[in-house]
Parts: C-alpha cells; structure tokens; sequence
C-alpha cells in the first residue's frame, strides 16, 4: 500500500515537474529533456500488464496537455509500456522470467542499455509524429539523438537518486 | 466462436495496445489534417490556472529586459507624438477605430517543437475572437486559433501551419510567409516575383491583403535569397524581429470592419 501512494506522488510530480520546468529548458535553442518516461521505466516489476499500458497512455496523455501537443506523449509512453517486457527479457533473461530481478540491484551495464533503448525507441516514436513528415526524416533523427543523451542523462540521475537510495 | 473469444482474451494487451495507439494516431492526423484541436490544449481551466500560478512567480527574474522594451516603445510612440503636426483629433475620427488594441501577457510559451502554440491571459470577456492578429512592441508573433472565457491560445509565428501575407517596406511586391520548422530565428518568405529588387537587410512588414493585420507591421529582415524550383519566384530567408524565446507583453488586434469586409465576397 505504501508502495502504490509513493508511485502516485512520483507520478504526480515527474508530470508537473515535465510540464512547468523541464520543457522550458531549451538547451541549444530547442533541447528539452523527458525526465517523466523514468516513471515507465522504473515502473514496478510486478504489475498487471494491462493496468501498466493502460496508465503509461493516460500518463503521457497529461504530459500532451502541459506540452500542447496532440496525444505524441501518449503515443511513445504507450508504446515503451507495451515493449517493455520484451526489454526485460531481452537483457535480464532467466533472472527476468523467474522474477528475481530488482531494479534496486541490477548491474550497471545492463541497466545503462535497457535505458539506452527505451529511450531511443520513445524519442523516435515522439518526434516522427511530432514532425509527421517523410521527408524530415533526417530532422527526425537529429532530434532524436540530441534529446536521448540529455534524457538519459537526467534519467539515470534520478535513478540513482529515487532508487538506489531506497535500498 | 468459442476460439475467436480465447484469441481474445490471448491477445489482450496487444489489442489494447493497439487501440489505445490507434486513439492517439488519430488525435495526431486529426490535428494535422484540419489544423484544429478539440481538446488538447492548455487554455482550458485547470492548466490555464496552473500555469497562471507559475507566470506569478516566474515573471520576476524577466523584469528587467521586458521593461527595457516597454521603455523603447514609450521611446518611438514619444517621437511620433512630438513630430505630428498638432492638428485636434475631431470627434468623428474617434468613431472611425479600425483596429481595438488589447494588451496581454503571454502565460505558456513554447517553441522547441515544429508546430508550436502560445497561450495569453485575456479571452472571450475581453472580446477577444478567433482569427485575431497578436502583435509585441516589435512586431508580428501570431494569430488566435482558440479562446476560453478567460485565457486565449494563438499560433505562433514558429508553427509550421502558419501562413501570413508579406511585402516589402519599400516596394509592393508580396509573398507567403511560413516557418520550414528547423531555425527558431529564421522564416521564410516564398512566391516572391523575380522582379522584386531584393537585397539583404530589407525589412518585410505585413500586406494589406490580410484582415488580420494592418498595414505595415514588422516581420523581420532579408537574411538570404534565392531562386526556387521553378526558377520565377524568389525564396527568402528573413530573420524575426521579434525574439520568440523572449516574449512577455504583447497586444491583440481585432478588426471591426471584418464583418463589412466579408459582406462584399458573398
């Protein structure tokens, strides 16, 4: 129970602290990172993975509401929801499948390409329907690559301050 | 049947993740097709509130530079008053007003994306309606494209659905004004005449031929020029300006002869 009202509040405040300061940054003209896909990241292992999309949508549904722009957050956050599991499976293997991984004590390399992946594959989803245009697709990809690294950056900051503090 | 239901209930999360995705490609395309959004947008009530609080407190650390610019306009409108000819303003004149100019300070601003929206804090009451031009004391920075009773979204200038009649200061040749999306600095002016004498530094104000604006409004200056695909009309690169990332107080202009204006195309 404890745990379900501390991912309320994380939740609450990755939302307002996207929408009020971390999308007003605009490093180098337009860089602005998405620290709140920590929350679909980090989200619990053990969750009902109906319940788990069906938040990550609304999730970055509010994000669409702070940005202006017209449901691209929910499309992405969506998206890494529904793959997740195949991350998981991919990196943490036999761990994985008999539920003995714990983010708190995961290995660093691992753990720095599940991120790596998660994040290129929300910011890719993100600024291809953002820009909706074939023909950008080198804009695309640019914008990608810049965001991932600062995204990544504030990420795993935040992972070594929320969750490795916890153990 | 029975199998149609265990393939179902097998696929759940694929099917609901399908369809939820499906909800949001179609907000998306909606959005980009038509140019309209229902209801994603932050001049509704409770963001607009939020971010109200946020402007309160934020709006301290920009004092400095914005007063600076309202300085600079008390400044020109200063030199224009001094330099007329001191003629008494008759009270017919006073009835004539084209343009009702509303002040407004912007309370979300955004530019980082391709297609991006600014909201203000004046709307319906303030008789505010959609298609109004916005305007800073430098130049032009976009058109309303949503109102609420309070609050008010407008395109803004760097929004790759914005569209605006341009000219020249000096000449009457006119062009299309809009944004390719990559420098928040730069836009570009297309369909210009190769006849236009165009050299770099020109300043490009609004045309006449939109409603939304009058005459002769600032845009920006020619940064660079070439010739298009079609090898007749000229491509312009025009530096804004106005600063987008710096915007504060700006005004919105409503036209009270639209209504006449229109009359006559029916």
């Amino acid at each position: 129970m404890n745990k379900v009202i501390f991912n309320i509040i994380l939740a609450l405040i990755l939302i307002l602290s996207q929408g009020l300061f971390f999308n007003n940054i605009n490093f180098l003209g337009s860089i602005n990172p998405f620290v709140y896909i920590f929350f679909i990241a980090y989200f619990p292992l053990k969750n009902n993975r109906i319940f788990f999309i069906f938040c990550a949508f609304i999730f970055g549904l509010m994000i669409d509401f702070f940005s202006d722009t017209h449901a691209i957050h929910a499309a992405a956050s969506l998206t890494i929801a529904y793959l997740r599991p195949y991350f998981l499976k991919l990196y943490f293997g036999m761990a994985y499948e008999h539920q003995v991984v714990k983010f708190n004590s995961i290995e660093l390399k691992q753990n720095l390409f599940y991120l790596l992946s998660i994040i290129l594959i929300h910011h890719l989803i993100l600024f291809s329907m953002e820009i909706f245009d074939i023909s950008k697709i080198s804009l695309v990809i640019k914008n990608t690559f810049n965001t991932a690294i600062f995204t990544f950056i504030a990420v795993y900051i935040l992972f070594e301050l929320i969750i490795k503090r916890a153990k | 049947m029975q199998r149609i239901i265990y393939f179902l209930i097998r696929n759940k999360d694929f099917i609901l993740f399908l369809s939820l995705l499906t909800i949001s490609l179609s907000i998306n395309i909606n959005y980009n097709e038509y140019n309209k959004s229902k209801f994603l947008n932050s001049s509704n009530s409770l963001f607009s509130s939020l971010y109200d609080t946020k402007l309160i407190i934020s709006k301290y650390f920009n004092l400095e530079y914005q007063n600076k610019l309202l300085a600079e306009e008390n400044r020109n409108l200063r030199f224009l008053v001094y330099n007329s000819r001191n003629e008494q303003i008759k009270e017919s004149d006073l009835l004539k007003i084209n343009f009702n100019v509303t002040s407004t300070s912007v309370i979300k601003n955004s530019y980082s994306y391709s297609n991006n929206f600014v909201t203000i804090n004046v709307g319906e009451k303030d008789s505010i309606e959609i298609d109004n031009g916005v305007i800073s004391s430098i130049g032009v920075v976009g058109i309303i494209d949503k109102i609420s009773p309070n609050y008010s979204r407008f395109i803004s200038i760097l929004n790759t659905n914005f569209l605006l009649n341009a000219k020249f200061k000096k000449s009457n040749y006119f062009g299309v004004l809009s944004w390719n999306g990559i420098n928040i600095n730069k836009v570009q002016l297309k369909d210009v005449p190769k006849q236009a004498n165009v050299l770099i530094g020109d300043t490009i104000v609004t045309g006449g031929n939109s409603l939304i604006f009058p005459k002769g409004i600032l845009i920006g200056y020619v940064d660079s020029f070439k010739l298009d695909n079609s090898e007749n009309y000229l491509e312009l690169e025009i530096n804004l300006a106005t600063d987008m990332t710096n915007i504060e107080n700006l005004y919105v202009l409503k036209n009270n002869n639209i209504k006449e204006i229109n009359s006559l195309d029916e």
